[in-house]
């Protein structure tokens, strides 16, 4: 049993709208999961419902291999929704222990979570301080803190960085590093690509409620290259003629081809080679997921749907 | 623990250990009774004097007619409507010559309107006199008039309520002071700590921790946590008013003289009555006290402030739900809340209308009604409920009353739960009464 959470036909309908439609993948355990998507494509609501915050219409969902029982699992996961705020009112000592306790901690429990992470963090002096005395990089921290204080098996962050400079924006993400060493599942859910490149395991694309995409980053890029390379050579290439590829870019001594249908990156270096031209190096090129969600996503009537959504309900 | 009561601890805690909670609770007392202090000084001070010149054909007029404090009648000769001002009157009456006991009508002009109160006073102090008149007529002498008018106010109305077997005293005048008092006690406290849920769930809402919440606990479990809070500081206020009130009470018997006390003492042992042939003759002040504690000794207390109790719980939770609704379905947009809650302060108000009334005449249908309905009845059951029970208000009406409010405030909770639910996670948008409908009968 190596999956965390296993979802399987899962359907969320709105009047207006299939906000989810009919998704199926499935997480496993200890990994990092991006879950993407264009605004509006049914992000919000799939995780709602795996928070337990809304029901399905149909399919099911499996947790910790049973089927998902909101009243009980829900102290096992942790969500950092994208709509996220505070008491502003309630100074951050007792906020962090107002949360926890809400997740099934006991007082003392709770309080030395609590400051076990505010000491990790470089928390401590802000305990009696008011969340309305917080800059937006610090209410996200104390944010960031209280969802996975409960040590939670599932963590779900829906854009975690939006509104963190650099510096903290690096320190959550060791932390998520090491929470996920020490066997929580992450999900990620996010529409910034580079991050998702950088930190997630598995990731699956969804529009229009959709599931479109599911796999690792590699597989991924596997599934979509388009047998492009780029050659970097000793001198200029004068004229260069060839059935097995075409240029697409020239770059003074980079070429970048892209193979035609039948050949193989032999073939093209092949060329070169009896052209008599030295070869420095030779690379395939990848697309980038940012890319790819790009081609997959444009064209598409997401952008619409989105927009279509206000109209209706104005 | 139990989540709610987490939550409850919160929202009670929050609001209790906040200092305005307790300027709030030494305050609102103070500023009442400046209030009607306040009221009462203006309403005495505050008439305008009137002197008045008076014409009368008839001639009897001089000598019957008595002035008042603010009323002064005069009959100054060669005056008429157009010099009564520059000879410096504020009004001029003008009674024609009476002709046998045939209806006739008689004049007042004024230099500025008079008020209802002051007209009322000038008609009877007119009508008086011609009774005087009359009696006079009739061949009795003026001093033998004034000595009867005196000395036949010794009679006093002690009016008496079956109760089983025995009659039981009881004052009209309490039970008005008692029923206006709790109604209006409910029609604040229910628009005060209704708006503070509103404004709580509101808060959760604008502030974008109500998703944080609910993924912790569910959506019903934060609102009757909230609700629950906020009506334990309610209660809390007022048990804080009770002990205020008795502290202030013994506080004032300290103030007054020892002999006073001892008179009032010997009052209470003796009815009222003080013994003939006695030590003490009783002072104005003791009489006074006694008369206070006596009239407050025929209301039954443990009665009333227990059905308070009951109807200010059952009110509270009736509105509040309907309260925390609005507010999950405002978005940051303040004009919003207010066209939401008219729905809501409507039946308050108008509650508050029918329970003035139901104070002075308590059996009243409508009254009746109200005091059944659960949109209504936690105040116009407060008033009726201060005229006794059975007397004024059968078993039956009781139970069918508190029953209705459970019932109702059971039925408020669950159709705000269900528009809770949905509306504390929709952002952006303005909720119309058709989805908030669909929201209700949607069975997940």
């Amino acid at each position: 049993m190596n999956e965390i959470l296993k979802i399987d036909q899962l359907k969320k309908y709105y009047a207006t709208q299939k906000a989810v439609d009919d998704i199926s993948f499935s997480i496993q355990r200890g990994s990092i999961f991006g879950l993407l998507g264009p605004n509006g494509a049914g992000k919000t609501t799939l995780l709602r419902m795996i928070t337990g915050i809304f029901y399905p219409d149909s399919g099911s969902i499996q947790f910790d291999g049973k089927i998902f029982n909101p009243a009980e699992d829900i102290i096992k996961i942790g969500y950092m929704p994208e709509e996220r705020g505070l008491y502003k009112k309630m100074k951050i000592g007792e906020q962090a222990l107002y949360l926890a306790q809400l997740k099934g901690l006991s007082k003392s429990e709770a309080m030395g979570k609590i400051k076990f992470w505010f000491k990790r963090l470089e928390m401590e002096t802000w305990w009696n301080k008011k969340v309305e005395d917080l800059s937006k990089g610090m209410s996200q921290k104390l944010q960031f803190v209280t969802t996975v204080l409960h040590e939670p098996k599932l963590i779900i962050l829906d854009e975690p960085f939006s509104g963190l400079d650099p510096l903290n924006a690096n320190l959550i993400k060791e932390e998520i590093y090491r929470l996920s060493k020490n066997g929580s599942t992450i999900i990620f859910s996010t529409h910034r690509m580079e991050q998702v490149e950088e930190i997630c395991d598995q990731i699956v694309l969804v529009n229009l409620g959709k599931k479109v995409l599911d796999g690792t980053i590699g597989e991924i890029k596997q599934q979509y290259k388009e047998n492009k390379f780029s050659i970097k050579l000793q001198e200029f290439p004068q004229e260069i003629n060839s059935n097995v590829f075409n240029v697409t870019q020239l770059l003074d001594k980079e070429i970048v081809v892209k193979i035609n249908e039948g050949f193989k990156s032999n073939d093209v270096l092949n060329y070169f080679i009896q052209q008599n031209y030295s070869i420095e190096s030779f690379n395939e090129i990848l697309p980038s997921l940012n890319e790819i969600f790009i081609q997959l996503v444009e064209g598409t009537a997401a952008t619409t749907r989105a927009f279509e959504k206000n109209i209706i309900t104005n | 623990m139990n989540k709610i009561i987490i939550i409850i601890q919160r929202e009670y805690l929050s609001r209790v250990k906040n200092k305005r909670f307790l300027l709030t609770t030494i305050l609102t007392p103070l500023l009442m009774v400046l209030f009607f202090v306040g009221a009462t000084y203006f309403a005495i001070q505050g008439k305008d004097q009137h002197k008045i010149a008076v014409i009368d054909y008839n001639g009897y007029f001089k000598g019957n007619l008595t002035n008042t404090e603010h009323i002064v009648f005069e009959f100054p000769q060669g005056i008429d409507t157009t010099n009564y001002i520059s000879k410096g009157y504020t009004d001029i009456l003008i009674i024609p010559k009476f002709n046998g006991s045939q209806k006739i009508n008689y004049i007042i002009r004024s230099e500025k309107r008079i008020g209802l109160s002051t007209e009322e006073t000038i008609s009877n102090k007119i009508n008086s006199a011609i009774e005087d008149n009359m009696l006079q007529n009739a061949g009795i002498e003026r001093a033998q008039l004034d000595s009867i008018r005196k000395e036949s106010q010794f009679a006093q109305l002690t009016s008496m309520e079956e109760q089983g077997n025995s009659a039981k005293e009881s004052n009209a005048a309490l039970s008005y002071g008692i029923g206006f008092g709790s109604g209006m006690l409910i029609y604040i406290t229910m628009f005060i700590y209704g708006a503070m849920v509103m404004r709580g769930v509101m808060e959760e809402k604008t502030n974008r921790i109500a998703e944080v919440m609910i993924s912790s606990v569910k959506p019903f479990q934060l609102m009757m946590g909230k609700i629950v809070g906020i009506g334990a500081v309610g209660l809390t206020q007022f048990l804080l008013w009770i002990v205020l009130i008795m502290g202030l009470t013994t506080a004032a018997q300290f103030i007054i003289p020892h002999d006073v006390l001892m008179q009032v003492n010997t009052l209470q042992q003796y009815n009222g009555q003080i013994p003939a042939g006695g030590m003490i003759q009783a002072s104005e002040a003791a009489s006074k006290i006694y008369s206070v504690q006596h009239t407050m000794s025929t209301a039954n207390w443990p009665v009333i402030i227990g059905f308070f109790i009951f109807y200010f719980i059952g009110g509270y939770l009736f509105y509040a739900a309907l309260f925390a609704a609005v507010g999950s379905v405002v978005n940051e947009d303040p004009q919003d809340a207010q066209s939401l809650m008219l729905p809501i302060t409507m039946p308050i108000i108008f509650s508050f209308i029918i329970m003035s009334n139901a104070v002075q005449d308590p059996n009243t249908s409508i009254a009746t009604w109200a005091s059944i309905i659960p949109f209504s009845s936690p105040m116009v059951m407060m008033a009726r409920i201060a005229y006794g029970i059975p007397g004024t208000v059968t078993y039956t009406q009781l139970a069918a009353s508190m029953f209705s409010l459970v019932g109702g405030f059971l039925l408020t909770t669950w159709l705000s739960g269900k528009i809770y639910r949905t509306g504390i996670l929709m952002y952006g948008k303005k909720v119309t009464w058709k989805e908030m409908g669909k929201w209700i009968f949607r069975k997940k």
